[in-house]
């Protein structure tokens, strides 16, 4: 995979200096008519392709939703597959403008590489998924296993974390790609898989027998995923964070895809504030001040993005959780339009 | 013209400092090496510029951090404690065991193939044949991936096992297991006798060889070597009172069924991922390796055989002492450069999770953003490991090459 790695480097050194050059990346994404959008090699749900090659998924949402916020198109977004050890370098070099790939947001990521994270789109932990034919009920019971996971991620650092914290020897088995991951687990090469808990309701779709699976109660991380901008382009930054506030207000507010045009006309001052009926809050950020009408007309908001992709109708069928609303019981807050 | 003059004078004529081939030969030259260094200087300083722009820490601090993730196979002490430096030094030691011990085996099993490709039994040359033209036109990822996925699908899982050789030795799908030897207090001396036996076969053979330039008496060294490596540490082993022991693997097959299977870390284990690159390198590189070989021992001229033949010299002897000294000219050239791409090719051990250097730099790479400095060190040993194979196997040409008398 060093081939891979190495032209982003060199990108890195040569085209960020292009960069450097004057343009910000809310210029450079007009100039080229879409936005360049960093996503996973495949994971259901947060951002899959079907077999058109179209992707769809709550991350890809997010990628969207930018799009809509600044061309008024929900389409003009261009994807690159990349896999856990890439995104950043990808994202450092310019390679991609934006990066939504379930991506954690830790201190370091935040601090040393660079990046900026806009916020959070889904709260998750890590979890450990094995066989339902080990009888295994608790991940304490899990002493000696052989661990599936993935490289480049902070799940390798939090099961190492654990099974240390708990006195547990084991053995893990790391892979470049999700794919492989499964295809070993699968295989039997390792008793337990784990990754973020709706990584493995993801990634359990892929197995021979789903059903023969199941995830433990055990939750063993915070793993706060969310989209990342380049540091030092606070326009590009702010789009990002409000792009996502935006959804999360609108579903807070009741603004629906379906609805939002009649709610242009709504009496609520938060709404015609977010719909940009009133003040000039778009254009203090360099786009339209029908930002976020565009994006709930074009991608919904927050709930509609989190049914259609993840929702209990869809194969993933994950609850809400956590990941309600604040007025619900769940953590989804953002700060208001005004 | 310049030149048509300098050949009707006899002497270099004097032209004009523009026509003058030196003079434009020194100016082209310093036109490239400014180019150069004008490029490099750009690279570099827009480099830092970028990454100090972007607020990216750089410098060789973060060997020094906590690495906090497991490597599945440590050739040096590491666990989760260890530092950064110390996985990556871990992940070359792996890239190292990988090429050496793929190396000697592609070496080995090109060898036979090659000299099966020349055979006159119909059928060996034929299967020798089918299996170069097989091997070296598949791409060696899809090999590695067959290796790792299709073969472990077909060795038994965790919970059952393959034993063979006297119950000693077991393969399933978590790896080869076998008895791991403990050292004991006093087995130093074991080791001392194994030097002094390889030492003394040494000697050995270059008695044997003055004494039959002299004599023309052969004395069977081979023979005599493996008796002294084997026998003197046997020996050493017996009489010091047997300062050694095997741990051998154990299987539960009670309790939970989470536990059943091998216990970890007891044992000695070759993991899967290392058996699959292992195999899947050695048997590609081994299909160069043949036709290389065979192009070597075809260049040897047929009369060379007749000749020896025509000695007394019977078929086996013939190929060991006369056709492939003179092969091994030829040979040794490109087998240095498969040797070279058989260590390169191990990087793609990242694909079946073995932690060679690509792989744990990878993770590196990824926990502390140091991308550069990462891909520095991938350079820099890749670059060693290779201009050292090549340093040896041109000695090795050297002493090889034909002496001319």
């Amino acid at each position: 995979m060093s081939n891979k790695i190495l032209p982003l480097v060199l990108g890195a050194a040569m085209g960020a200096a292009a960069t450097a050059a004057g343009a910000t990346t809310l210029e450079d994404v007009k100039a080229k008519g879409h936005i360049q959008c960093g996503v996973s090699q495949g994971l259901p749900g947060f951002s899959n392709p079907d077999a058109q090659g179209n992707w769809t998924g709550l991350d890809v949402d997010v990628c969207r939703a930018m799009a809509a916020a600044v061309f008024g198109d929900a389409s003009a977004v261009k994807y690159t597959p990349l896999s856990a050890k890439e995104r950043f370098t990808a994202l450092q070099s310019g390679e991609v403008d934006v990066l939504s790939r379930n991506t954690t947001w830790t201190m370091s990521r935040d601090t040393q590489l660079g990046l900026n994270f806009a916020g959070v789109n889904y709260y998750d932990g890590q979890g450990f998924m094995v066989r339902k034919d080990l009888g295994v009920t608790s991940a304490l019971e899990l002493s000696g296993a052989s661990v599936c996971t993935n490289t480049g991620t902070t799940t390798e650092l939090n099961v190492a974390d654990y099974f240390r914290a708990n006195n547990m020897p084991y053995e893990i088995v790391a892979f470049e790609k999700a794919d492989e991951v499964v295809a070993a687990y699968d295989a039997g090469r390792c008793d337990v898989y784990t990754t973020d808990a709706s990584g493995l309701y993801a990634q359990r779709l892929k197995l021979t027998n789903p059903g023969d699976h199941t995830v433990l109660a055990e939750i063993i991380s915070k793993e706060p995923l969310g989209p990342v901008v380049r540091q030092g382009d606070d326009e590009w930054f702010n789009i990002a964070k409000w792009t996502l506030n935006a959804m999360i207000n609108a579903e807070e507010l009741g603004v629906t895809s379906a609805n939002v045009d009649e709610m242009k006309s709504s009496d609520n001052p938060s709404i015609k504030r977010l719909l940009g009926v009133e003040g000039a809050f778009g254009e203090a950020i360099g786009i339209g001040n029908d930002w976020a009408y565009n994006i709930i007309k074009n991608v919904g908001n927050y709930e509609e993005a989190f049914n259609a992709n993840v929702g209990p109708d869809t194969p993933l069928g994950i609850s809400r959780g956590v990941n309600a609303l604040w007025s619900n019981g769940g953590f989804l807050y953002a700060p208001p339009v005004r | 013209m310049s030149v048509m003059e300098q050949d009707s004078a006899g002497a270099p004529a004097r032209a004009s400092l523009l026509n003058d081939p030196k003079a434009r030969g020194v100016f082209y030259q310093l036109v490239l090496i400014v180019a150069l260094v004008t490029f490099g200087y750009v690279i570099v300083s827009n480099t830092i510029t970028n990454l100090e722009r972007q607020n990216i820490a750089s410098g060789w601090g973060f060997l020094e951090n906590t690495a906090g993730f497991g490597i599945i196979q440590a050739l040096a002490s590491y666990s989760e404690t260890s530092s950064y430096g110390q996985a990556l030094v871990v992940g070359f030691l792996n890239t190292l065991l990988v090429a050496i011990v793929g190396i000697f085996f592609a070496t080995v099993i090109g060898f036979v193939v090659g000299i099966a490709r020349l055979s006159d039994n119909w059928v060996i040359s034929r299967l020798a044949y089918c299996y170069v033209e097989l091997i070296r036109n598949v791409p060696l990822l899809l090999q590695i991936f067959f290796w790792y996925f299709a073969v472990l699908r077909a060795v038994p899982g965790k919970r059952e096992k393959w034993s063979f050789f006297f119950d000693s030795f077991h393969l399933n799908i978590a790896g080869l297991r076998g008895p791991k030897p403990i050292w004991e207090p006093g087995s130093a001396w074991i080791a001392y006798a194994f030097i002094i036996a390889v030492v003394a076969s040494f000697f050995i053979a270059r008695w044997a060889h003055k004494r039959q330039d002299a004599t023309g008496q052969q004395f069977p060294v081979f023979l005599t070597a493996i008796g002294l490596i084997i026998g003197l540490p046997v020996i050493t082993y017996l009489l010091s009172g047997m300062p050694m022991h095997l741990e051998h693997p154990v299987f539960v097959e009670t309790g939970p069924r989470i536990r059943q299977g091998f216990e970890l870390n007891v044992g000695f284990n070759l993991i899967p991922e290392f058996l699959a690159l292992t195999v899947a390198l050695s048997i590609y590189t081994a299909s160069f390796i043949a036709e290389i070989v065979r192009a070597g021992i075809q260049a040897v001229s047929h009369g060379q055989t007749e000749a020896s033949h025509a000695l007394g010299l019977r078929q086996s002897p013939t190929l060991r002492l006369v056709i492939i000294p003179q092969a091994m000219r030829v040979i040794i050239p490109p087998l240095t450069s498969q040797y070279l791409n058989l260590t390169k090719n191990s990087s793609l051990a990242v694909a079946i999770a073995f932690p060679d250097l690509v792989s744990v730099g990878g993770t590196v790479l990824n926990q502390t953003g140091q991308a550069i400095e990462i891909i520095g060190i991938w350079m820099a040993v890749y670059l060693s490991l290779s201009l050292i194979t090549s340093a040896f196997m041109n000695w090795y040409n050297q002493r090889m090459a034909l002496v001319e008398r």
